[in-house]
């Protein structure tokens, strides 16, 4: 599905949380409709990489390139770049006094100005689409786990997004509702939606991933198709890692 | 006790007026916490200091000097607090637009002293607010002022109502303080006026003044215990 054109472009990426330097001249070229699948120990960097392409990690030396142009600082700039790429956090973050329907068309209305009646007949669509559309009235807390980041996914596609993504979207879920998850990512994946996946599903990696990413210390240590990548690591640490994941 | 039914008017304009003081502060109050509650959390350094600096003022001063300073401070700088006269709102709340400013003096002190204390109550209410909120609001595109409306506030008004009714209902017994500063006719100053011009005797008439301020706290602390079991029940 990638076309070989950069939609997100990160150069020598650095990032320290006080002495802690958790990227570490990251270089990492992202295509339009590409699926990078991002793995590693946890600690490693991952999630903070996934955070800073919309600068919800501020990045403190690199650049970072998205649809052409760098990312702009705080301000009306940056709520126009965030709207353009959805975020789907591990822990869900639905609006908790809003109603699912609700959640989903607060951005196209309120940061797109779209009229009412159109946004809701879309949202309703997308929840359909991620197959929660009876659940459209209910408040978050009132639904299951899996059911919460399947409204998240539609939130965040509501906006049209060019790009997603997802920041251990399944870490925080019952083991039976990962699959439902896994499923509307899958289905994104193959429509040909850029995604940026940090997640600890292998299976998902090896058959929706163009590409995956193995981080380790704040560092992109190898990066391959699926096949290659978990056939035959190259590096020291992919292998160590791979080999205590998949024992089990 | 007969000086309860026999000046009844006197408990009854007062407790009117110092309903109206209470009501129009509570208004102000609030408006001031929620500004200073907004610039304590915004993104700018100056507006978090100006915001730091109100509530540690009024927090920290004791009311009786704020009240001196709105009383005779006001009035030396050459300001009546005429902006207060809010055309509409005078003719709802007639003191509010006569030539005698010390009920506006008093609408001022008593917003800008509980203010820095609704700004606190509102400002733990937001902390209250998982941080995720905000963050998912900030990744659809909401600019800071719209996170605000449409996400943080919503909820962090839930998660203050209880503390900001506390504070309101401290805001109402220190009114009190409003009719030893010029204000004209509410409970306290009725009060002083029944036992030093027409020596009623005092026990009485300050059972009336405590009558009328309990009408007044106690309905909103019931309301307040109430509001609190709903949502441990809820929780």
């Amino acid at each position: 599905m990638t076309t070989g054109e950069p939609l997100i472009v990160l150069e020598s990426v650095n990032k320290w949380f006080g002495p802690l330097h958790v990227l570490q001249d990251v270089d990492l070229s992202i295509d339009r409709g590409e699926v990078v699948v991002v793995i590693g120990p946890s600690g490693s960097g991952k999630s903070t990489l996934c955070r800073a392409i919309n600068r919800l990690e501020p990045i403190n030396s690199g650049s970072i390139v998205f649809d052409g142009q760098p990312l702009p600082a705080e301000g009306r700039g940056l709520a126009k770049l965030r709207s353009e790429v959805g975020m789907v956090f591990q822990s869900f973050n639905l609006f908790a006094h809003k109603t699912i329907l609700e959640n989903v068309t607060l951005g196209p209305i309120k940061v797109r100005k779209e009229k009412p009646a159109a946004v809701r007949e879309r949202a309703m669509q997308l929840l359909d689409r991620v197959g929660i559309s009876s659940q459209a009235s209910k408040y978050p807390a009132q639904l299951s786990g899996g059911q919460q980041q399947r409204a998240a996914i539609a939130r965040a596609l509501a906006m049209q997004p060019k790009a997603m993504l997802f920041d251990e979207p399944t870490s925080a879920l019952d083991p039976e509702m990962v699959g439902e998850v896994l499923d509307v990512m899958t289905s994104l994946a193959r429509e040909g939606m850029t995604m940026v996946v940090v997640t600890h599903e292998m299976g998902f990696a090896r058959h929706a991933a163009n590409r995956v990413v193995f981080m380790a210390d704040g560092q992109l240590v190898e990066q391959a198709p699926p096949d290659e990548f978990f056939g035959s690591p190259k590096s020291d640490r992919a292998k160590d890692f791979l080999s205590k994941i998949l024992t089990h | 006790m007969s000086v309860l039914v026999d000046h009844f008017d006197v408990f009854a304009s007062g407790f009117w007026l110092t309903f109206q003081l209470c009501l129009l502060s509570a208004v102000g109050a609030l408006l001031m916490g929620t500004l200073g509650a907004v610039m304590r959390i915004s993104p700018v350094p100056p507006l978090r200091w100006v915001g730091t600096a109100y509530v540690t003022v009024f927090r920290n001063c004791p009311l009786t000097i704020v009240f001196f300073f709105a009383a005779f401070g006001l009035p030396s700088l050459g300001s009546n607090a005429d902006f207060l006269k809010i055309p509409g709102l005078d003719s709802l709340f007639t003191r509010l637009g006569i030539d005698l400013p010390y009920f506006r003096f008093g609408i001022i002190a008593l917003s800008l002293y509980t203010g820095a204390f609704v700004c606190e109550a509102i400002r733990s209410g937001i902390n209250a607010v998982s941080p995720g909120q905000a963050e998912a609001a900030r990744a659809i595109g909401l600019t800071f002022t719209q996170n605000l409306r449409f996400v943080v506030l919503p909820q962090a008004w839930k998660a203050a109502i209880v503390p900001l009714g506390s504070v309101i209902i401290a805001m109402i017994k220190n009114s009190a303080l409003a009719g030893f500063f010029g204000v004209v006719g509410d409970l306290s100053n009725g009060a002083q006026n029944l036992t030093s011009a027409l020596g009623e005797p005092i026990i009485p008439v300050f059972v009336g003044v405590s009558i009328g301020f309990l009408i007044m706290t106690a309905p909103l602390g019931l309301l307040l215990d109430r509001i609190e079991r709903r949502r441990t029940v809820a929780r």
